[in-house]
């Protein structure tokens, strides 16, 4: 009821109008230089239609086999309760902060050249595979992504009414029935969605590229782009195929603003499904099995590897670990300097302005990191030395990137806040800063805390823009990392991704932790 | 005196209108059926809703257009009355410094009041361990120290078994003897209505009618209320 008309200039208002102002004129501003500097005339060349063709077509395999494959895992999920369960759905959300170089490592380890699937094969007179080229990218990307794509797909079985499975099993249905009159309908409506989300995410993906792919026939836009960049130093270039990323990412994006997509951070995934049908659990013990030893071994591999060598890893990793560390915090500061207010003002602008600042906060995800990346370079570097704006920039961008989901996870906090307190908080007279260290805060402490650690661990381990930027002596630790890689070093690389993986696993945790101590909810 | 002078709310298909005095001091019960308007009419009052026409004054100031906070008038709600993550005396202090800032002198004044509601040495809890009864009188000590003379209860007590709510009734209106408060109290029960010993308004038929004493009018009850008590 409270529809009193508030007075539209109020401090916290106007920072969040700020913090939305600032990502609008980064992302529009970097693609406003990129725009000015691309090449003209020549036009696009045989190899970047190549490029272009390559990140469709390793796009659209990733999503198909993320998501077929992740169906019998999320079904085994939603139809079992087991010891450990919850655990398992806890470690499906884990690779959203897993450091992509960490992964790419550890499936070296298994799928690589000396990896322990070629010395099976080896061992077996059979042919080799190689990790390295088209393949190799998907395999990465579906790594990553089936546990992703379970997550959404097991949130769509839960979402089924526990009704309609207590009427099929007082029907009599059997589990083949059940599946084609309830289970297919609810797939043929998520199945979709989750297959554009892994779509999209893939479709900016670099770190992979830039590891696994490369040459003619396994080069990303992005990779391109890099490549014009570091290789040829051709900005007109790099600048061109950045306007073509532009391009796919804003066509994707328009596609999946009209498929709605299925939500993977909701809570209550932890919850299973009562179902009186249980087939033999063989298949669902073999599909969750295949697909932990599928995400688990490469991890366990890189452990084995790597864990001997951490103690003598090189100075000059720790040097970029410290980097890296500096990095992580500065971008989960300016995330929630950026979140924060933003979050604020839109909860009170409300309604179609709300969401327009939000949809602002969100222009991240629209844009690229290499995009923004090229457009801050062209825009700095006559003034400035790129390398000394290295570690800046990348938490900058980290922070940017790492908003829409910040956002996701305080906008509802905070309406949830206003909703229930709001009326005393008014009737009070808690006003601006009062009303946010009184109220506000303390009461999305949990979700702020987690969106910081999701901030703080992203960064930590991209590999991004900060290879733009970056130059011999100024190399964060997943860099680094790529470098020991390429020169061969890979027990030292083993040791490296170690580092990596604990430094952001514990500067999650840190934050997340931070925010549950003393919580009165 | 608190008037409302043709006062008017639309919302789509529902509309209050309003055109009373009541006398400062009062003690007003406010009845009628579900979503006639009960709770408009104390958020008009309280300033979370702003007629859409009409004007509200109180001593003859016009207080329509004032915030929430600027108003004469402190609110019980129904839940929601206590922040759970502030102990019971940063609660109570609120009333004071809406900043949260407390002196030491604003502290004694919290301990006083929180004596006074029978709640003596509870300032370091927090809500959670409070029972509701509890909690209703740390939301009434913060009431007290607001310092208003109007003192709105949105159904604050209906939460409460029947005795509970009786016993906070008369706290009620002690405090409002001490502080010469006018009080305007929502509720379903006209045993409520009674021991205010006061008035009441109404609201039914998109209209609150001028308060009417309490007692001859639930002896003789116009057919709207009738219907009400009766259904």
């Amino acid at each position: 009821m409270a529809d009193r008309a508030q007075p539209l200039i109020r401090p916290l208002t106007l920072l969040g109008l700020g913090a939305g102002a600032l990502v609008l004129a980064l992302v529009l501003g970097s693609v406003a230089a990129v725009a000015w500097r691309a090449e003209r005339g020549t036009g696009l060349r045989p190899s970047d239609w190549a490029a272009l063709r390559f990140t469709l077509w390793q796009a659209t395999l990733s999503a198909i086999f993320s998501v077929a494959l992740a169906v019998p895992v999320a079904r085994a999920l939603a139809r079992r309760r087991f010891r450990g369960r919850t655990l398992l759905v806890t470690l499906l959300g884990a690779p959203f902060i897993l450091p992509v170089i960490v992964a790419v490592l550890g499936l070296i380890m298994v799928f690589g050249r000396s990896g322990w699937v070629n010395a099976a094969l080896d061992a077996a007179g059979l042919p080799m595979v190689s990790i390295y080229g088209a393949w190799g990218v998907v395999l990465a990307h579906v790594f990553f992504n089936l546990p992703l794509a379970t997550r959404m797909i097991l949130q769509g079985w839960l979402d089924v009414p526990s009704e309609r499975f207590r009427l099929a099993a007082s029907l009599g249905m059997r589990p083949r029935a059940i599946f084609r009159q309830i289970e297919l309908p609810m797939l043929a409506r998520v199945l979709p969605g989750a297959a554009l989300v892994i779509f999209l995410i893939c479709i900016t993906s670099f770190a992979v590229a830039l590891t696994l792919g490369g040459g003619p026939r396994a080069t990303t836009v992005e990779l391109a782009i890099y490549q014009a960049f570091r290789f040829d130093f051709d900005l007109s270039r790099a600048a061109l195929l950045a306007l073509l990323q532009l391009a796919v990412t804003a066509a994707a994006a328009l596609v999946a603003l009209r498929v709605s997509a299925p939500d993977a951070m909701g809570a209550g995934l932890d919850r299973a499904l009562r179902r009186w049908d249980q087939p033999h659990p063989a298949f669902d013990v073999a599909a969750l099995g295949v697909a932990m030893a599928f995400l688990l071994v490469p991890l366990g591999a890189l452990a084995l590897r790597g864990a001997p060598h951490v103690v003598s890893l090189p100075p000059e990793v720790w040097r970029a670990a410290l980097r890296s560390v500096l990095v992580a915090l500065g971008s989960a500061f300016l995330t929630a300097l950026l979140a924060l207010p933003l979050a604020v003002a839109i909860q009170r602008l409300g309604g179609i302005r709300g969401r327009t600042l939000e949809v602002a906060g969100m222009l991240g995800i629209a844009a690229s990191p290499l995009v923004i990346g090229t457009g801050l370079f062209i825009v700095t570097f006559p003034f400035i030395a790129p390398d000394r704006l290295t570690l800046p920039v990348t938490a900058l961008v980290n922070a940017v990137m790492a908003l829409p989901f910040a956002l996701r996870v305080v906008v509802p906090a905070v309406e949830a806040v206003e909703a229930q307190f709001g009326p005393l908080a008014t009737s009070l007279g808690l006003r601006g800063w009062a009303r946010l260290r009184l109220l506000i805060l303390p009461r999305i402490r949990r979700p702020f805390a987690f969106a910081l650690g999701l901030a703080a661990a992203l960064s930590m381990g991209d590999l991004g823009v900060v290879a733009l930027f970056a130059d011999a002596d100024a190399a964060t630790l997943p860099l680094q990392l790529y470098r020991l890689m390429g020169a061969y070093r890979m027990d030292d690389a083993a040791g490296a991704a170690l580092v990596l993986l604990a430094l952001s696993l514990v500067a999650f945790w840190l934050f997340d932790r931070g925010g549950r101590v003393d919580a009165d909810v | 005196m608190l008037t409302f002078e043709d006062v008017r709310v639309t919302r789509g298909d529902f509309t209050l209108s309003a055109d009373l005095a009541i006398e400062t001091g009062a003690r007003i019960a406010i009845l009628g059926p579900s979503g006639a308007g009960k709770s408009t009419l104390l958020a008009l009052v309280g300033g979370f809703l702003t007629p859409d026409s009409g004007r509200i004054t109180w001593g003859g100031t016009d207080i329509t257009d004032l915030t929430p906070s600027e108003r004469p008038v402190a609110t019980i709600f129904q839940d929601n009355n206590l922040f759970p993550h502030l102990t019971v005396t940063r609660n109570v202090g609120l009333g004071l410094r809406p900043n949260g800032r407390l002196s030491a002198d604003d502290r004694a004044r919290v301990a006083d009041a929180l004596r006074d509601v029978g709640l003596a040495g509870m300032g370091d809890r927090k809500p959670g361990d409070l029972s509701g009864g509890q909690q209703s009188r740390v939301a009434l000590a913060r009431a007290g120290l607001q310092d208003k003379p109007i003192l709105l209860l949105d159904e604050a007590f209906s939460a409460l078994g029947p005795a509970l709510k009786s016993e906070m009734i008369d706290l009620v209106l002690r405090l409002a003897q001490a502080r010469d408060l006018t009080l305007l109290m929502i509720t379903h029960d006209p045993d409520d209505a009674r021991r205010l010993k006061g008035q009441t308004i109404v609201v039914a038929d998109g209209r609150a009618h001028q308060p009417q004493d309490t007692d001859a009018l639930l002896a003789d009850p116009p057919p709207a209320l009738g219907a009400y008590l009766a259904g």
